[in-house]
């Protein structure tokens, strides 16, 4: 089972970042996943270093594949996404229908993000003739669901994608146009000062009786739990995933990696390191306690 | 430009042809579209007669299939578009690509429109789905500027249609969990948004209310205050010690001031939201945006959005508010 680094959410300073990822060099991590793909606003590092850190982590023996925004508005951040694919330097994650597209017309393999809604097999089989080579499912699509999809493309005679489950991190839940963090901090959008930059794992949003509830991230909206499924590795196995995503998340990465790489070589399942989630068990996804 | 109205059930249905609606679009009683509410949608035979009315006025019945089947459930999908076909519909507005493909396969002459909770905001999105399922219109979601919809109007393949007015999602459709995450029923597998069996009103003895979504306190209400449905984007939440509507206020979208500016950019249709609200609400709303649209046809230079329109709609508006959302630069 290979171990891979999602696309950082957040939007952390330009040394921080590029700290971070000369960290993950030396990480037992297989697949490294860069870019920006919340807002297009988050320039801390250009469309250039991106793909200069590109080059330093392939040359250090990751695959890289850079992502695509979840959600583009502007003429701006085509022209951007069109660029990273016509250097055809390595896959795209492709995060909306336009970097499915735009990989299409030039003959180019993606991987398929978990935002873009691939809830049955027949859309999964429409994909590959597309170009999918690796497949993310969405939040919602936990253990049952992901089973059923596998095995109606087996029934069908046909073979799978790679499958990459978000095994570590915050989820992903929603997206907007509205920049919720601005909104938070009353700053219009257009003049927001960078400010989610403070908030290097999200602001918190509890309810009014004071339950941690969700993480404001720019146009994002994440649940608050940091979720874990290194518990299920065994069901991960049956299933057939072939690699483990995980998130990076302010604080602890290296420990989580090395936790996520123990566990990947050992028969039985390591203990819990960060919340149960519901999705995987079929249950709303922020039951963290229950069965399994 | 078209007028697209929504049609909950029968009545609702012959109340938008009625009052000047171009089309209506409607949903059967399943979770094949995305307001599968209990006592809402069409039967086989309702929706027949709805068609009958529509097309005896020379109106359009379009039926909304926009949810994504699970491989498990496939069946129903496919078994609606077939139902659409027999029954004479004049076009599926769907998302999700194993019905769109059904559909451009086994019924090619059945129009398909893209459905909003197919999430394309671009111009390369809209080809892959023209290019791949013959789309001939797509509804766009609702996030983008309006400047960003005339930009788009120029480069879409196909007519677009956008929301003119009603309730607003203020996620990008067909991108949400936030309803899943809590209550395990999300819009784009369940049709639903915050369903009523998961919601909990509690009024408390000093008249106050208090609204939980399965075990998550959505908002508290002072015993005048009005309050609305609780879905969570409209909830009010603690952040960096305030107390706020941290996503959006109950309210809804109006466009109407917009009308020219959507006319002249090319946008074939204007769609109406609220398959949910009742026969008044779709009457009244129906027949204000007929007027408006009339008026703008036959006097496009002096049109303006009159006050009696606007209050109109404003009566009919989540909280009594409407705002311009995303189309405004100042909404983001």
């Amino acid at each position: 089972m290979k171990l891979s680094l999602g696309p950082l959410q957040y939007f952390w300073p330009r040394e921080r970042t590029l700290a971070f990822y000369r960290e993950v060099a030396d990480w037992p991590v297989d697949i490294v996943y860069l870019g920006e793909t919340v807002c297009s606003k988050r320039r801390e590092l250009s469309t250039k270093d991106w793909t200069a850190l590109a080059a330093e982590l392939a040359a250090s023996g990751k695959q890289v594949v850079l992502s695509s925004l979840a959600l583009i508005e502007a003429e701006a951040e085509l022209g951007v996404l069109k660029r990273l694919i016509a250097q055809g330097q390595g896959w795209i994650e492709a995060n909306d229908l336009s970097a499915v597209q735009l990989s299409r017309e030039r003959g180019m393999p993606f991987v398929a993000g978990p935002t873009l809604n691939i809830y049955n097999h027949v859309a999964l089989r429409l994909l590959m003739d597309d170009g999918l080579v690796r497949w993310v499912p969405g939040v919602e699509q936990g253990h049952g669901l992901i089973r059923e999809l596998r095995d109606a493309v087996l029934a069908a005679g046909l073979s799978m994608p790679e499958l990459e489950v978000i095994a570590y991190g915050r989820l992903p839940l929603s997206y907007s146009a509205r920049c919720f963090t601005a909104r938070a901090l009353d700053v219009p959008k257009d003049q927001c000062g960078f400010r989610c930059i403070d908030y290097p794992d999200g602001l918190p949003l509890a309810t009014r009786d004071g339950r941690p509830f969700l993480r404001i991230n720019g146009i994002q909206v994440q649940g608050d739990e940091v979720t874990d499924l290194g518990p299920e590795l065994l069901q991960l196995r049956a299933l057939g995933v072939d690699v483990l995503r995980l998130y990076p998340q302010a604080k602890g990465m290296a420990e989580v990696v090395a936790h996520y790489h123990l566990a990947r070589r050992s028969p039985q399942p390591p203990p819990r390191i960060a919340a149960r989630s519901g999705y995987w068990h079929g249950e709303p996804g922020m039951h963290t306690t229950g069965n399994g | 430009m078209q007028l697209v109205c929504p049609a909950g059930n029968l009545p609702a249905l012959q109340a938008a042809i009625d009052a000047g609606a171009d089309a209506v679009y409607t949903g059967l009683r399943n979770e094949t579209n995305a307001r599968a509410f209990p006592g809402l949608n069409f039967s086989d035979a309702e929706l027949a007669q709805g068609i009958a009315y529509a097309h005896a006025r020379g109106r359009k019945v379009y039926l909304a299939l926009n949810t994504y089947p699970d491989s498990a459930r496939l069946a129903p999908w496919l078994d609606a578009v077939d139902k659409a076909a027999a029954l004479g519909c004049d076009a599926i507005i769907a998302a999700e690509l194993a019905v769109l493909d059904y559909a451009a396969r086994t019924h090619p002459a059945l129009a398909r429109h893209l459905s909003v909770q197919g999430s394309a905001t671009t111009a390369p999105a809209l080809r892959y789905m023209y290019e791949r399922f013959g789309i001939s219109r797509a509804v766009l979601p609702r996030v983008l500027s309006v400047q960003q919809v005339e930009r788009l109007c120029e480069t879409s393949p196909v007519p677009l249609e956008v929301f003119a007015f009603g309730s607003l999602c203020i996620m990008v459709e067909g991108r949400c969990q936030l309803s899943s995450y809590v209550t395990g029923a999300s819009p784009n597998r369940q049709g639903v948004c915050s369903p009523a069996k998961s919601v909990r009103w509690d009024e408390h003895p000093d008249g106050r209310r208090s609204v939980h979504l399965n075990e998550m306190l959505i908002d508290r209400f002072e015993p005048a205050e009005p309050a609305g449905y609780p879905t969570v984007c409209k909830g009010r939440f603690e952040v960096r010690g305030e107390t706020f509507h941290a996503l959006e206020e109950p309210t809804s979208l109006n466009t109407l001031e917009l009308l020219p500016r959507l006319a002249q950019a090319g946008v074939a249709a204007l769609k109406i939201e609220g398959r949910q609200r009742g026969v008044a609400y779709v009457a009244s709303v129906t027949r204000t945006w007929r007027d408006a649209l009339d008026r703008y046809r036959a006097a496009p230079a002096t049109w303006s959005a009159q006050p009696a329109w606007q209050a109109t709609l404003t009566r009919h508006a989540e909280g009594h508010q409407t705002t311009l959302g995303p189309y405004h630069r100042h909404w983001h």
